[in-house]
């Protein structure tokens, strides 16, 4: 790893006036993907500023009909949270299926969208949920947030403060993990509203993905069998020693089919 | 250089270190403390987890600077000097390690999974919260074995 300055501000303003401008600081929230990043000397920076200090981008609350998340909460707290437990019992499920406890005690909510891994799991739920990304300077839908690979709406210097989430009727996400990281070899995020259904698809394409096909036929019915004859066509989906693109295009429709069932279950409880 | 000041082991410590310096290289290198071992590149083994504001962590994974007035706990911590924590005795008990490489981060770990998960955990339970961990010799066999049963003796202690 090379070396870098490191700061850690007390507050947004200062974090903001530490990187505006320089496309050679990066913010640090819980370094699970930037510090292994660094010691690879896949990326250099001159600074880092570490967001670990500011108390306004942490913890979990209920307004209303959302479920608000603070950018710096760690993917262990939202495993943990009563409150998301009753609100989003996917996204808890979800969260507590990213890497190993170990990660998850460090790992983060903004840190996770912002990197936008292609096989990163909480992109599927912002999609899904149809949820709003609260940076320091704007609120971006989550439709406008995931732009492909590694890559985001953000703009250089933007923080990512908060993700708000609306309540679903029911949701329910499921994973291939990929056997030794845990990373989605193909991951399907399911939710049920009153403005309709919605299928978020991580780890198959380059980037998270709706599958609007399947939103179509589980609106009419949300139901497995509504989804008996689609297909997902595998051009352009994620092709590695893992997986071909066709079987990642079989898993989608698979792992959707076992969402729909969960979050059915789930809804009768 | 920045100095970083914390608490490793109930001693109060304090240090020089680069922005780039990792929280396993304070522990190994400026402290001493050897028993924090490093396995991977990849924050993957978990060979290096020690406790940070008691909660597992990957060492490796960790800025040394941002530990500034933080708690930190490894292995060589973990019970007073001459003592095995309940952990490590039921480590040594099941015969739980070949190598020894993985034991630090493993106990580490498995102290920190009692703390989320209570002290009844029934086998797939164990199996599934030490993804962080990997151990090349054992097969894992005895090292799940040897957590459950340190997770109720640390009940009685
Ligand atoms: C062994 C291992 C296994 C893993 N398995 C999984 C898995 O199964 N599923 C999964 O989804 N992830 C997995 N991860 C990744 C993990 O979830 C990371 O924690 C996450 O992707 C990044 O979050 P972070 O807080 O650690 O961010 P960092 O690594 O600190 O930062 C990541 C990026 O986000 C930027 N950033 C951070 N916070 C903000 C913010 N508030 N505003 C704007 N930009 C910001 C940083 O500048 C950087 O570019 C794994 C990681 C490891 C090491
Ligand atoms: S040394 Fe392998 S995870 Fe830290
Ligand atoms: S005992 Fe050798 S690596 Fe685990």
């Amino acid at each position: 790893m090379y070396d870098f300055s490191y700061h850690k501000p007390a507050s947004l303003d200062e974090a903001a006036s530490l990187i505006s401008g320089r496309d050679d600081v990066k913010l640090l929230a819980g370094g699970m993907s930037l510090i292994p990043a660094l010691k690879l000397r896949l990326a250099t920076y001159s600074d880092l500023v570490d967001l670990g200090a500011i108390d306004a981008l942490k913890g979990i609350r209920r307004e209303g009909n959302t479920l608000v998340i603070g950018a710096m909460t760690p993917h262990a707290e939202v495993v943990a949270s009563a409150e998301v437990e009753r609100a989003i019992p996917a996204l808890a499920e979800l969260a507590g299926g990213i890497g190993d406890p170990l990660v998850r005690n460090r790992g983060t909510m903004g840190g996770s969208i912002a990197n936008a891994d292609p096989a990163a799991d909480y992109p599927a739920s912002v999609l899904g949920l149809a949820a709003t990304v609260v940076t320091n300077r704007r609120e971006i839908a989550a439709d406008q947030f995931f732009l492909g690979l590694f890559e985001t709406a953000l703009k250089p210097g933007e923080i990512i403060t908060a993700v708000r989430f609306p309540i679903p009727e029911a949701a329910a996400y499921c994973k291939f993990p990929q056997p030794a990281s845990r990373f989605a070899l193909a991951g399907v995020f399911v939710a049920k509203t009153a403005g309709g259904v919605r299928v978020a698809v991580t780890g198959a394409g380059p980037s998270v993905f709706r599958f609007k096909e399947a939103e179509a036929a589980l609106a009419k019915k949300f139901d497995p069998a509504a989804l008996d004859g689609i297909e997902v066509r595998p051009d352009g989906l994620n092709s590695d020693i893992h997986a071909s693109a066709e079987y990642r295009a079989s898993c989608v429709v698979v792992l959707a089919r076992r969402a729909v069932m969960k979050a059915r279950e789930a809804g009768a409880r | 250089m920045t100095r970083v000041s914390l608490t490793v082991n109930g001693q109060r410590v304090s240090a020089e270190v680069e922005g780039r310096t990792l929280l396993v290289q304070l522990l190994r290198e400026h402290l001493r403390l050897t028993g924090t071992h490093v396995g991977c590149d990849t924050s993957q083994c978990g060979c290096c987890t020690v406790h940070l504001n008691g909660k597992g962590v990957k060492s490796c994974t960790v800025l040394a600077a941002s530990c500034e007035g933080a708690t930190v706990t490894t292995i060589e911590g973990l019970a007073p000097e001459g003592k095995l924590h309940p952990m490590q005795e039921a480590f040594r008990e099941h015969h739980a390690l070949q190598c020894g490489f993985c034991t630090p981060g493993m106990i580490m770990s498995a102290v920190d999974m009692v703390r989320r998960k209570g002290n009844e955990l029934d086998e797939h339970t164990v199996r599934e919260q030490l993804e962080g961990n990997i151990c090349r010799c054992t097969g894992y066999h005895n090292i799940v074995k040897a957590i459950q049963a340190g997770a109720v003796a640390m009940k009685r202690t």
